[in-house]
């Protein structure tokens, strides 16, 4: 069975020099479809696909992600809340439009990440600036 | 019936029964309100929203030789002149210079809380007693002789809800409204809110001592556009925004988990604020308004598109409903949101909770009260350029 799935690929600083979508092809036979790319100015990478392959190809291709050093999230968001800073004060709520973000009864800020659809609004609005888009290219 | 003193004598033998304002919810609930009164010694309130009308006095010691500071800038920020030769106070929401709205008063307080050093830059014309013209050095909050956070208008007795009825999102001090009322905003502790559990100020006045943004702070007058001949519930709760007060606190003491920054998007710099009141139970009237809960606790959503003097108010709702998520409003289901921290109001009235359990904070009766007939008058009549 064939299975379609957002993956966001984290290249940490001079990591991971092999052609990856060219051995995802090649080796899982994985459907790509680059969504975002981008390398920072602190060499990092980022790589978001949508990857469509059978379900067993999809799982060796996340776990050879895995193996050289990459990090991979599945079906996630390239917005990241520094949940550390976070004083929850639902700033962000109110321009989330897809229900990615909510409040839950303790009051506390819960990321649905699957919902995002990264409009990046929440970006915008966060009044700490505590929330980034790692593919923006003019970071706060 | 119980006194300060009373009250004063238990916490510093270590005896005072304190709780939170939602704790009391439920002991009132089991006990009824003349038992609970008499269980419970203090309860205490808090809020964390962000407050715009806030800012800090700093003196700065003299160089040498001395300068008399006329124009002055801390990080860029411009501060106050015009308060003799080293004293200035500098506004929370003032933008910088170079960063605009991204860097601002609030941000300048809050990185002196943490210890950085913070460029101060100063000029004045050179007197003979004061004959230098510039300075550019860096300081920090403990090279400072006084700091203290002294805030004109907080804690708000209630405010309104906001939407937008308009073809275009807005962005405003109340957050992002998006189109033709898609969402709601509103900024509150509700039941936990100081002004909320004590609506007639009956032991909230002049020299009150709170906990203001981590230390030990103390109420030094009312608030600006302090209201208090106002629209009420039967319970004595207002339904718009009401009394407010002016607080006062020594930075030194501060600490960033309870004072932060604040950007809103093309509004401007702002700062969350924490500040927490103990109230005594000192009869059972007075635990009738503690008792107060969201249910109870009403306000106005108002239309943010409107800002010609049109009335805006659209429906009167309970802070239950804007708690819960979504509230109606004309026959449709509509997203709420807050933007002040219940969850850190709640990790400030227990801070303070157990500053009062372990007797190292008692309780002040008020030096005065406040005006209980006080209304707000407008800016009167602004000619338009045509």
């Amino acid at each position: 069975m064939r299975e379609k799935m957002k993956l966001l690929i984290h290249f940490p600083r001079h990591s991971a020099l092999e052609p990856i979508t060219y051995n995802l092809v090649k080796d899982y036979d994985v459907k790509i479809n680059i969504l975002k790319a981008l390398v920072n100015d602190n060499v990092e990478g980022f790589l978001f696909i949508e990857a469509d392959a059978e379900r067993e190809n999809l799982k060796k291709a996340v776990r050879y992600l895995k193996d050289i050093g990459l990090q991979v999230e599945k079906n996630g968001t390239s917005i990241f809340v520094d949940k550390d800073k976070c004083i929850h004060c639902g700033t962000c709520i109110a321009a989330c439009n897809v229900g990615a973000l909510t409040m839950d009864e303790e009051h506390h800020l819960v990321v649905r990440r699957e919902k995002c659809i990264e409009c990046a609004l929440c970006v915008k609005v966060c009044p700490q600036r505590i929330i980034r888009d790692v593919f923006a290219v003019k970071q706060r | 019936m119980k006194t300060y003193e009373e009250i004063n004598d238990k916490i510093k033998k270590g005896k005072a029964v304190v709780v939170n304002a939602k704790e009391i919810l439920s002991i009132v609930e089991d006990n009824g309100i003349k038992k609970a009164s008499d269980m419970v010694d203090v309860v205490t309130t808090a809020t964390f929203g962000p407050m715009c009308s806030s800012g800090a006095f700093l003196n700065f010691g003299h160089a040498t030789p001395p300068i008399r500071m006329e124009t002055i800038t801390l990080n860029g920020v411009e501060a106050c002149g015009g308060l003799a030769a080293v004293d200035t106070y500098i506004g929370a929401t003032q933008p910088s210079i170079d960063k605009g709205d991204e860097y601002g008063g609030a941000h300048v307080i809050c990185d002196l809380i943490d210890g950085k050093k913070v460029t101060l830059k100063a000029s004045g014309k050179g007197t003979d007693c004061y004959p230098r013209k510039e300075v550019n050095v860096a300081v920090t909050l403990s090279d400072m002789n006084e700091a203290y956070l002294y805030n004109p208008r907080n804690a708000y007795q209630n405010y309104s809800a906001a939407t937008n009825s308009s073809s275009k999102r807005i962005f405003t001090y109340m957050g992002t409204l998006g189109e033709n009322f898609s969402n709601v905003t509103y900024s509150t502790s509700g039941e936990m809110s100081p002004l909320l559990n004590d609506p007639y100020l009956r032991t909230i006045g002049l020299g009150t001592r709170i906990f203001l943004c981590g230390g030990v702070g103390y109420v030094v007058g009312c608030g600006t556009q302090f209201k208090t001949k106002t629209q009420r519930d039967p319970n004595g709760v207002p339904v718009c925004g009401s009394a407010t007060l002016a607080v006062r606190g020594d930075m030194k003491q501060m600490s960033t988990d309870f004072i932060r920054p604040a950007v809103f998007e093309r509004y401007g710099v702002s700062m969350f604020v924490g500040i927490g009141i103990p109230i005594p139970v000192l009869d059972e009237e007075m635990m009738e308004h503690l008792s107060v809960q969201n249910k109870d606790i009403h306000t106005y959503v108002e239309d943010y598109s409107i800002r010609d003097g049109r009335n805006a108010r659209i429906k009167k709702v309970s802070y239950e409903e804007l708690f819960s998520g979504t509230v109606e409003l004309n026959g449709k289901l509509v997203r709420t949101s807050p933007l002040s921290s219940v969850s850190k109001a709640f990790q400030i009235a227990d801070r303070l909770k157990g500053w009062i359990e372990k007797g190292e904070f008692t309780l002040t009766r008020p030096v005065e009260m406040f005006d209980m007939h006080s209304s707000v008058k407008p800016l009167g009549p602004v000619k338009e350029k045509k």
